[in-house]
């Protein structure tokens, strides 16, 4: 092959192929619920490429999974996970449990241990014993089942909001009661909506639309979701759990 | 059962098409077995683990710049660090302690993280490095001790499950792994403790401690250890030292997890939140001092920080 670069300066390669897309996704498991929710905006640097591009995905009736850190590698990330799902589907009959899609998620980014998927999961939905979950993996697939987990551009601002009002960190009760152990689905909703709300307030790399996903166990009634504005269902199957989308616009400067 | 008759022993439509799939070529990424039963192992689907690197001429530089090795906590994908573990034999087993704090850089990632990976009912590893790292090799580890079990009709050595994995770390010596693990349990020789790294270091002790606290863990440790304690004196000191490391190192803390293996498998005895063990101690359980173990409430009226109260009134 000839030679078409001149060798009389010395040049520095590398191969880059990650960038940041910003944004930040958060989720939180209730009793028998479990909230999934993330912005919608994709920028790079500082100028924005989409004021629409989805970070939280419907994955089964009882999972839905939210990815957040290099878009490219989200989506086919996504895409693997979802192909997987699909043949488990064909082999078994039925849909994965959530614990196990949390392993093949583990499995699937440590698979690229070498060259790892630059993405932060975080998994949620309901557990085949009925209650909310909410796994969080790091790029390349330590996990851990939390109650509440943001990861992302504002997850220094939103997690700590969250230790607080979730956890109850450093507060004391007042005088003759508790904290109560796990939070009605509609105080955790508008928890979220705070949530992102202020991430929007305070970081650049978050804004313009708001995508709440709600997964109901098998029997729970709508309870805390039926007065929501603009709630749209997705349940595909009729194994008893129940797959919910709210959006919410929110700032866009 | 039924199915495997069937499979073998049918002649019918279904089963001839499965024996034409079986002689197809496996693709390359994917085999035929990850359509079946074995849909879920991911890297696993060839039966040995099998991992995608990108194509430059020195993968683990590519890795190196794009992942936190600890030393440099700017680039992007941030792989969860710093810990305190400590495990040590005695006469009533091994006690193994670990803290919970994941950091990312100077973020606190996670105050939860379960650093004692149960491979079996009677082993435990610690997780020190590379979360993730730990996490896989120590599950796939146990994947390899059940085998181990069904075709030996007998449970393996802590020394032969130690030395698997160090074997297996080793092979990927310099493509970037991080670990530094002790692998515990009890077998045929009784209590056994080995350390165990991504170097390719094993060593087979009685007492190590691993991670950024371990000098702080070791400090109390070293103090307090000899090999005829009791059981009660043993959780004690192991709580006691995880406390001291996130007491003293910014990268340890929030909670002490704390197991005791016995000749029967491991037992854990609990959790205990670092702060509520500096102001309240480690509450109601045997061993327990009965009070805090901060060093201002040992110290109290002893020091010039805060006086004794004769000299205070003078």
């Amino acid at each position: 092959m000839p030679d078409t670069t001149s060798l009389d300066h010395p040049a520095q390669r590398a191969f880059n192929p990650y960038t940041e897309n910003g944004g930040t996704i958060l989720a939180i498991a209730g009793a028998d619920f479990s909230v999934i929710a993330g912005d919608t905006r994709q920028s790079e640097g500082y100028s924005i490429q989409t004021r629409y591009a989805p970070k939280v995905f419907q994955l089964t009736d009882r999972a839905v999974l939210a990815v957040n850190g290099f878009a490219a590698d989200g989506n086919m990330f996504v895409k693997k996970v979802k192909q997987r799902l699909e043949w488990y589907r064909h082999a078994h009959s039925k849909d994965m449990p959530l614990r196990a899609i949390a392993r093949l998620i583990q499995t699937m980014l440590y698979g690229r241990r070498f060259f790892p998927y630059y993405v932060y999961n975080i998994l949620g939905g309901i557990e085949e014993d009925g209650t909310g979950a909410v796994y969080s993996f790091d790029p390349v697939g330590s996990y851990e089942r939390e109650a509440c987990r943001a990861a992302g551009a504002a997850q220094s601002l939103v997690q700590p909001f969250l230790d607080n009002q979730i956890y109850f960190k450093n507060q004391r009760p007042a005088h003759n009661t508790s904290h109560p152990v796990h939070l009605p689905l509609a105080t955790v909703l508008s928890i979220v909506i705070d949530s992102f709300t202020g991430a929007t307030e305070r970081h650049i790399e978050v804004g313009d639309g708001l995508e709440i996903y709600v997964v109901l166990a098998k029997g729970r009634g709508l309870h805390g979701l039926e007065g929501v504005r603009g709630v749209q269902e997705l349940t595909a199957t009729d194994d008893g759990e129940r797959v919910f989308v709210v959006r919410r616009e929110l700032k866009k400067d | 059962m039924n199915s495997l008759i069937q499979r073998y022993a049918g002649s019918s439509a279904a089963s001839q098409q499965r024996r034409n799939v079986s002689t197809v070529d496996d693709d390359d990424e994917f085999s035929d077995a990850m359509w079946g039963s074995e849909a879920g192992f991911g890297s696993l689907a060839k039966g040995v683990p099998s991992f995608m690197v990108p194509s430059v001429p020195d993968p683990a530089a590519f890795l190196r710049l794009h992942t936190d090795d600890h030393a440099d906590p700017s680039c992007k994908i941030k792989i969860q660090h710093g810990t305190t573990t400590l495990a040590f034999r005695f006469q009533g087993g091994v006690i193994v302690a670990v803290d919970s704090r994941a950091t990312a850089g100077s973020y606190v990632a996670s105050g939860t993280v379960k650093k004692v990976i149960e491979i079996n009912p009677y082993l435990l590893g610690t997780m020190a490095g590379g979360a993730a790292d730990c996490q896989y090799w120590e599950t796939y580890l146990g994947m390899h001790c059940r085998l181990h079990e069904l075709r030996n009709r007998e449970r393996i050595s802590v020394s032969a499950a130690s030395k698997y994995l160090s074997n297996l770390v080793y092979s990927y010596k310099g493509m970037g792994l991080s670990m530094g693990t002790m692998i515990c349990g009890w077998d045929k020789t009784g209590p056994a403790l080995f350390y165990v790294d991504s170097d390719g270091t094993r060593l087979k002790g009685d007492l190590f401690s691993v991670g950024s606290g371990s000098t702080f863990a070791y400090g109390v440790l070293d103090q307090g250890y000899r090999w005829d304690l009791t059981d009660e004196e043993a959780q004690e000191l192991g709580r006691r030292s995880i406390y001291a490391a996130g007491h003293r190192d910014a990268f340890s803390g929030n909670t002490c997890n704390l197991y005791h293996v016995k000749e029967h498998g491991w037992d854990f005895i609990g959790n205990y939140d670092i702060t509520t063990l500096h102001y309240d101690g480690p509450g109601n359980v045997s061993g327990s001092p009965g009070h805090g173990y901060g060093y201002e409430i040992r110290v109290e009226g002893q020091t010039s920080a805060n006086p004794p109260e004769v000299v205070a009134q003078a």
